[in-house]
C-alpha cells in the first residue's frame, strides 16, 4: 500500500520489495564528520539484483555501498563502511565534499 | 533487521506516529513507537530522540548503539482566516511546518488574502473529515467565534494534538472553559489549551502575535510528553 507521496520513501520501498519476494538490504548513515551530503539517519535500500532507492550521499559512494550490500544480502552479516578523504587509500570512492561518513548495511530478515 | 520491525516502523510512520529504532550495529534492531512504554535503560535516550528528531550513536555499558528517529512532519491547522493568520502563514514554512487555514466566513477566506497557503472556506467540522487531527498537528483557533472555534478545539484535545491554542483574553477563555466543561470536556483537557495564545513576549502587532504563537508551538513540539499513551498502532 504505497501512497503516492511515499513512492520514493526507502523504507516503504523496502517493504514493497520484500512482498515481491526480493531480498533487501538497508544502508543507513550512522555517523558523519565535517561536511556530509546526507544527514545521519538517511537510508538507501538495495535489492538482490542491485536495484536501489534513496541515498546515503550525493551519489558519491552509493556504488560502493550497493556492491557491499550484495555481500550482506548473501551472508546475512551486517557491515559498517567508512567513506571519506581520510580513507581514500582504503576505498576507491570518496566524498568530494571533504567530509566523512559511516554507513551501516544490514539485511532485512524474516 | 527483522522484517516485522520494518513493518511496525512503516505502520507508525504511515499513522503519523513518531518512532525510534535502536540498532546494535550488527543487524539487531528494536523499534520504539511514541506513547508505548519504553524500558530502561533506553528511556532517556529514546525520549531525547523523539523530541529532537535527531539520530546518532549512543554509548552504553553494553557498547555502542545507533538510534534513528522518525518524526512525522508537523503541521499547523489554523481556524480563522484573520490578520495574524496571514502573518503566521508566511512564518510557518520557514520554521518547517506545513500550514492549513480553515474559515467558513468567505469574506475572510479569500485567495487574495492568502496566496501561498492552503485555504479551506468551509466549516471546520466538514473540512476536518478530510484531514483529521493527530498528535503532530498544532491547532490555532483564532476566530473569536465559539460557533467556529469550539468544535475544532474539542476535536484537537480528543486527538492528543501536541498544541491547542485559542485566541482570547483570560476572561474570554474562562467563558470558553465553562462552555467546554458543560459539553463534557475534562478539566485536565481544558488545562491543555494555551490561552491567552502565544508566549508572553509582549507581542502587539498581528505579526508579533504570530511569532509568539509559533514560538509556543515549537516549545510544545520539542518539550512534549513522549510517554503519553495513545494506544497501539496496529
Amino acid at each position: 500500500m504505497l501512497e503516492a507521496a511515499n513512492v520514493l520513501d526507502p523504507l516503504d520501498i523496502a517493504e514493497a520489495w520484500l512482498k515481491e519476494g526480493r531480498q533487501v538490504a538497508i544502508a543507513t548513515v550512522i555517523e558523519t564528520w565535517g561536511s556530509a551530503p546526507r544527514p545521519v539517519g538517511s537510508h538507501l535500500v538495495i535489492d538482490d539484483n542491485g536495484n536501489f532507492q534513496g541515498s546515503v550521499s550525493g551519489g558519491c559512494v552509493e556504488g560502493a555501498v550497493i556492491t557491499e550490500a550484495s555481500d550482506v544480502i548473501a551472508s546475512g552479516a551486517a557491515k559498517i563502511l567508512d567513506f571519506g578523504v581520510a580513507d581514500e587509500t582504503a576505498w576507491r570512492v570518496g566524498l568530494s565534499c571533504g567530509g566523512r561518513i559511516r554507513v551501516l548495511v544490514e539485511r532485512v530478515d524474516g | 533487521m527483522e522484517r516485522a520491525i520494518l513493518k511496525t516502523l512503516n505502520l507508525a510512520r504511515a499513522a503519523r506516529r513518531a518512532a525510534v529504532t535502536i540498532s546494535d550495529l550488527t543487524g539487531g534492531v528494536r523499534v520504539h513507537v511514541e506513547g508505548d512504554d519504553c524500558p530502561e535503560p533506553w528511556r532517556l535516550a529514546v525520549t531525547s530522540a523523539l523530541q529532537s528528531g535527531r539520530a546518532g550513536i549512543v554509548e552504553t555499558e553494553q557498547g555502542a548503539f545507533f538510534l534513528n528517529a522518525y518524526l512525522p512532519p508537523p503541521r499547523i491547522l489554523v481556524i480563522g482566516a484573520v490578520h495574524l493568520s496571514q502573518a503566521l502563514a508566511r512564518m510557518a514554512p520557514v520554521a518547517g511546518f506545513d500550514m492549513t487555514i480553515i474559515d467558513p466566513r468567505t469574506a475572510f477566506a479569500t485567495p487574495e488574502r492568502f496566496a501561498d497557503v492552503e485555504l479551506i472556506a468551509e466549516w471546520p467540522e466538514d473540512a476536518l473529515k478530510e484531514r483529521p487531527f493527530d498528535r503532530f498537528t498544532a491547532l490555532v483557533a483564532v476566530t473569536h467565534d465559539p460557533k467556529i472555534d469550539d468544535g475544532p478545539i474539542r476535536a484537537a484535545l480528543a486527538a492528543g494534538c501536541f498544541y491547542v491554542g485559542a485566541l482570547g483574553s483570560r476572561k474570554t477563555h474562562a467563558t470558553r472553559a465553562e462552555r467546554l466543561r458543560q459539553a463534557g470536556v475534562s478539566d485536565a483537557e481544558i488545562a491543555r489549551i494555551r490561552a491567552p495564545i502565544g508566549l508572553d513576549i509582549g507581542a502587539a502587532s498581528p505579526a508579533e502575535i504570530a511569532v509568539a504563537i509559533l514560538a509556543e508551538i515549537i516549545e510544545a513540539l520539542r518539550r512534549r510528553d513522549t510517554a503519553q499513551s495513545r494506544g497501539a498502532i496496529v
